[in-house]
This record gives structure tokens, C-alpha cells and sequence, in this order.
């Protein structure tokens, strides 16, 4: 066989090898959204006693339960149940909210970019500080830097968000009037100001209202902080133990012998492979903020999902904190599907396999 | 050293044992000098020490009653001679609620241990034992149960169970077994084909016996480790539910539900909601501290790293 028949099988193979990683993708994507949907659906028709009751109230008269449950479709068998609960999940309709009347779906819509906006200015402030913190760490290893790094890690896995916030929130908002407080903008802003994306620091810039730019900065900046404090705490330890798995590998030695300066090995080289992974890191991190939004956004009082899944918590509205748990789940899994998938077509090893 | 210390000491580190018992206590002995030199776990294991010491002796250790207060003279005081923590805003005694609670974080990190640990264990051997279908199925089912977010699955059950301290335990070990099906597998799959279970294979064992009395043992040290390093994310998201008012309700002298009474007063009294988040955090953080020292301890291949 000539050299370029042997390239092109081997390329061929490349193809196979990535249409049949992607074809496992798909399977693995499909059969866990199925799984959330699956126990959504567990939760919220199959361990309530009775869910008419849970909307009607023990008053209603029977023929009206009797109604509602064939309107609610709860007399079909439960097979059947969750065809329409999958088909009506898939397109979106999670039925209405009890308390603000709307179709789940808007207002859900409406929170999204709030919440997006807070998880990724949080993950930007943990990502810009944790990497380089990270590194040092590594490097320097056993010097101080270290030992910040590691209570920083260590104080991060053992603090309650809530009860860090509320302490926050006291200094920097009560005591040193530093940020705003509560919600994403001051009410005077509320009806001048009309956002076209929903992110409201990017809307602002847009539209070139610095005032309400400065606004919206002055409020968001303690939740993000306080969430990238989190994904910091995580990236950094991460980011440490890669980068000390790359600086024991021969290729230093070798970079070193070649003369390289110290900056080009550790940034160039080690960095450069320890970047792999860490693309995984950051997007579970980013995962991680958006269900660390729950309890952000409720000392907050930010308007995001995680806020609008408490408040409907804590007036039973099933069909919001389902709805808010499936798009975040989604969400979740997507992130964690797409990071895995990153891995596989950005690490030249795995495609060897 | 005395000389008797000395050969009690060589008789540990012996490299030739004679008895099984004198293996065991020589290893438990060097598992024991290389945690106690990591100082931080050492620490840590001092805290969980006080815990248990201090939910063990609550009613002797609290001066006050953690349920009732005097509310005619003794509402949100900060912390003083005789209040040492202050009073919330019942009249109650923050020092007593918060040793009295230490009881309820026990309860919770106990029965979720003892709930979802089994469950991880069973799931995970079974399917490293069986191989095929049975752990494809299996392990996709902990895979789907491991994408999920932790926290908000957590809530959504809680929602349909309706709140209370049960519940909150039954949703957090409900959500959180998958980690433990992943390592008692991996553990399986190394100790599936060692030669001892062929032995007890030929002497015609059953595979419960042998997943039962065989593998599960071998898989335990590695769980007992994960457990601990989860405790805290345990105490947190046990603590979270009880400040949205899912967990543990009033007038129960749980943490993060004491957090959320005190929110009400931060800006003033912030000693109501700073107590108790400062209870939390030294207990997280004796866990996480002990939970490194003993992986370092008992898997010296992690300790350098």
C-alpha cells in the first residue's frame, strides 16, 4: 500500500472514528434529556397524592375535580400521561403560572438572561483571576501563593453562598454604600430604559446610556463577584493540579534544556496543554453557577430563574418550578455534553483512540 | 524512647507479620503517622471531634432552652456575658440553638451517608461485577442522575414531598448516590479478575455471595473517603434547603434555616444570621480538611498531587 493510500485510510478512519463519537453524543444527549424528563415528570404527577387537589383545593365540588382531572388528562393511563408531558415539554408549553397567571415558558423567558448575564460575568471574574492564581500556584509551589490558593480553595468548598452574601451585602451595600441593592437596575431607570437583548450591561452599552450602564454595573457586581469568588475557588485548584501534571512531563525538561526562558515554559508549553481540560473545568464551573443562582439571586433578589423557581416554591406552583427545572437542567446537561464534546475534538489524543 | 516503645513500634512495621491481626494494626499504624503528620487534617478531625462531643452533650453544654425565650426582656441582644452569641428575635439563646443544631447537621450528613452510600455501592458492584447490558443500563442511569444539577433536582423534589427535614434528607441522598455507583465500579473492574475471586469462584460461590462478601469490602475504604469529602457539599445544600424554607421548619434550631430567620435583621443585628453561617462553615471545612488528610493517608498514589 503507497504512503498517501495509508494517509487516506487513516483519514478515513479519522472520519469514522468522529461521525461514530458524535452518533454517541447524540444517544447520550437524547437518553438524558429523556432522563430529566422522565423524573420532572415523576415528580410532579407521580408523588403528589392527588395533583387536583394540589390545584383545586379540598373545597371544589366533585364534579368539578372530576372534570379538571380529565381536562388535566390524569384519568388516561400513565404511559400515555407522559407521551403528552414529553410532547408539550418539547414544544415549550409547561402549562400556566398560579401565580402570575402567564404561560410558564414567558416568564421564564423574560428571568433567562438575567440569570445568563449573572453565571457569566461570575464565570468571567472566577475564569480571568483563577487561572493565572492557579498557575502561580503550581509553580511556586509550597510558597505563599499557594497557601492562598489552597484556603481560598478549601474556604470556597465550605461556605454557605446565602450566608456569604447576606455578610456582603452588609458591608459593601449597608456599611460602605459601595453597590446597589436589590434587583438589576434603580426605579428610576425602570421606564426610560428599554432593553432589546435582555442583558442589561450590554443593552445599555448599545444604546450608549452610560448612566443606565453604570447602574446595572453598580448592581450586579457583588452577586458576580461573590459567584466568581465560587468558580474561582474551583478553577484555581483545578488549574493547580493540571498545570503541576504537565510541569512533571518530559517535554519541560526538554523545553527547559533547550534554553526556553521560564515564561514561554510554563505559558507556551505547560499552559498550552493544561488548556484542554481546563475548557471542561470552565464549563462545568459555568454549569455549576447557574444552579448556585438559586440561592444568589434569592439574597439578591435578582430576577433570574433561580429567583422565580423560590418565589414559586413558596406559593406551590408546580408547573413554574417544574418549567424552571427542566430549562435549567437543560441547560446543565447541554453544557456538560457540549464541554464533553470540546474535549474530544480539541485533546489530539483522544482522536488517536 | 522507652525501649518498650521501640519494639512495640518494630513490631507494627514488621515486614513479616505473623498474625493477621499484627498486618492489619501495622497498617492501620502508618495510615495513622501519615495522617496525624498533615497537621490541617489533623484539625480537621479535631473539629468533627467537637461536634460529635458537643450534639452528644447538648442539653448539659446549652445554658438556655433552644425553643423558648424570654421575650419580654432578652429580644436581639448582641452577644455579651451572658449571651455569648446574643438572642434572636424570639428572646432565644443563639449559643444553645446553634449547640442544639449541631444535632440536626449530625442527622442530616448521618442518614444521607447511610442512605445513599448503600445504594452507590450496590449499583456500582453490580454493574462492574455483571458487565454487559446490565452495567450498560445501570451506568447510563447514573449518568443521567449525574447530569443532573444537584441543588434544583433537590428542590423540585422537595416541592413535590412538601417541605420538612425528612424530605430534605431523602432528596439530597436521592440525587446524590451516582458519584458512589461510579468509584465502587471502578474498584470492581480492578478487583473483578484477581485471582482470589477466581478462587472463590471454583469453590462455587453464587455472584451475590461473591458481590456480597467479596467486592463490597474491597470498596468500601475509597467510598468511606468520598463520603467524607461530600459531607460538607452535604451540610451546604442541607443548609441551602433550609434557608428557602424547604428543610428543617420552625421553631427546629436547624443552621440554614436559622439563617434565614436572621435575614430579616442582617443590616442591624447581623450576629442573628452570622452565628450560625459561621457554625457551617467551621463544620464544612472540619470535614473537607479531614476528608483530604485521609485520602492522602489511605491513597498515598494521590498524596503528591
Amino acid at each position: 500500500m503507497s504512503a498517501i493510500e495509508t494517509e487516506a485510510a487513516r483519514g478515513g478512519a479519522h472520519a469514522v472514528a468522529i461521525a461514530s463519537s458524535i452518533g454517541r453524543f447524540l444517544v447520550i444527549a437524547i437518553t438524558t434529556y429523556l432522563g430529566l424528563l422522565a423524573v420532572t415528570f415523576f415528580i410532579g404527577r407521580v408523588i403528589p397524592i392527588d395533583p387536583v387537589l394540589a390545584v383545586l383545593g379540598d373545597r371544589a365540588p366533585a364534579a368539578v375535580v372530576e372534570r379538571t382531572r380529565r381536562e388535566m388528562g390524569l384519568d388516561l393511563p400513565l404511559v400515555q400521561q407522559f407521551y403528552i408531558y414529553l410532547k408539550d415539554a418539547l414544544s415549550g408549553n409547561f402549562g400556566n403560572s398560579v401565580l402570575t397567571t402567564n404561560p410558564v415558558m414567558t416568564d421564564i423567558r423574560r428571568a433567562f438572561p438575567a440569570t445568563i448575564e449573572l453565571a457569566t460575568l461570575g464565570t468571567l471574574i472566577g475564569s480571568v483571576l483563577g487561572v493565572p492564581l492557579g498557575v502561580l500556584a503550581a509553580v511556586r509551589r509550597g510558597s505563599l501563593i499557594d497557601q492562598i490558593v489552597r484556603i481560598i480553595g478549601l474556604v470556597g468548598y465550605s461556605v454557605p453562598i446565602f450566608w456569604l452574601g447576606l455578610l456582603a451585602l452588609v458591608l459593601f451595600y449597608a456599611k460602605l454604600q459601595w453597590v446597589a441593592f436589590p434587583g438589576r437596575l434603580d426605579v428610576v431607570f425602570a421606564y426610560t430604559f428599554a432593553p432589546i437583548t435582555g442583558f442589561y450591561l450590554l443593552d445599555s452599552a448599545l444604546q450608549g446610556q452610560w448612566d443606565v450602564f453604570r447602574d446595572a454595573f453598580r448592581h450586579i457586581i457583588l452577586p458576580a463577584s461573590l459567584l466568581g469568588y465560587f468558580s474561582l475557588a474551583y478553577i484555581s485548584r483545578m488549574t493547580r493540579s493540571f498545570m503541576l501534571n504537565e510541569l512533571a512531563q518530559e517535554y519541560i525538561v526538554a523545553a527547559r534544556a533547550k534554553g526556553l526562558s521560564e515564561t514561554r515554559v510554563i505559558w507556551g508549553h505547560a499552559l498550552r496543554n493544561a488548556a484542554v481540560p481546563m475548557v471542561t473545568v470552565i464549563a462545568l464551573s459555568y454549569a455549576g453557577l447557574l444552579e448556585g443562582s438559586v440561592l444568589t439571586e434569592t439574597v439578591f433578589s435578582w430576577p433570574g430563574i433561580g429567583l422565580y423557581i423560590t418565589n414559586s416554591l413558596q406559593n406551590a406552583d408546580m408547573n413554574a418550578v417544574l418549567g424552571g427545572t427542566i430549562i435549567i437542567g437543560s441547560v446543565f446537561i447541554g453544557i456538560n455534553l457540549l464541554s464533553d464534546l470540546l474535549y474530544r475534538l480539541l485533546d489530539p489524543r483522544t482522536k488517536a483512540e | 524512647m522507652s525501649e518498650l516503645g521501640q519494639t512495640r513500634r518494630d513490631w507494627l512495621l514488621s515486614e513479616r507479620p505473623a498474625s493477621r491481626t499484627q498486618a492489619r494494626l501495622g497498617r492501620v499504624y502508618v495510615a495513622w503517622r501519615r495522617f496525624t503528620a498533615n497537621r490541617l487534617a489533623f484539625l480537621g478531625l479535631l473539629i468533627i471531634i467537637a461536634l460529635l462531643v458537643v450534639a452528644a452533650l447538648a442539653p448539659m453544654l446549652a445554658p438556655f432552652s433552644p425553643v423558648v425565650g424570654d421575650l419580654k426582656t432578652s429580644r436581639l441582644l448582641p452577644p455579651g456575658a451572658e449571651h455569648w452569641l446574643g438572642t434572636d428575635d424570639l428572646g432565644r439563646d443563639i449559643l444553645s440553638r446553634l449547640i442544639y443544631g449541631s444535632r440536626w447537621t449530625l442527622y442530616v450528613v448521618v442518614l444521607v451517608a447511610i442512605i445513599a452510600a448503600p445504594i452507590g455501592l450496590l449499583v456500582g458492584t453490580v454493574a462492574g461485577y455483571a458487565g454487559g447490558w446490565t452495567d450498560a443500563v445501570l451506568m447510563r442511569l447514573t449518568d443521567i442522575f449525574l447530569a443532573f444539577p444537584k441543588l434544583i433536582l433537590a428542590l423540585a423534589f422537595v416541592a413535590a414531598l412538601g417541605p420538612g427535614i425528612e424530605n430534605a434528607v431523602l432528596a439530597i441522598a436521592i440525587t446524590s448516590w451516582p458519584p458512589y455507583a461510579r468509584i465502587a465500579r471502578a474498584e470492581t473492574l480492578t478487583i473483578r479478575n484477581s485471582d482470589y475471586i477466581k478462587a472463590v469462584q471454583l469453590m462455587g460461590a453464587s455472584p451475590i455471595r461473591i458481590v456480597l462478601r467479596h467486592i463490597m469490602q474491597l470498596c468500601i475504604s475509597s467510598l468511606i473517603i468520598r463520603v467524607t469529602l461530600d459531607m460538607a457539599g452535604i451540610i451546604l445544600t442541607a443548609a441551602g434547603l433550609g434557608f428557602l424554607g424547604l428543610g428543617a421548619q420552625p421553631p427546629l434550631p436547624e443552621w440554614g434555616a436559622m439563617i434565614a430567620s436572621g435575614r430579616r435583621f442582617i443590616l442591624d443585628q447581623w450576629w442573628v444570621a452570622g452565628a450560625p453561617g459561621g457554625a457551617i462553615l467551621i463544620v464544612s471545612l472540619g470535614f473537607n480538611l479531614l476528608g483530604d488528610g485521609l485520602r492522602d493517608a489511605l491513597d498515598p498514589r494521590s498524596g503528591e498531587k
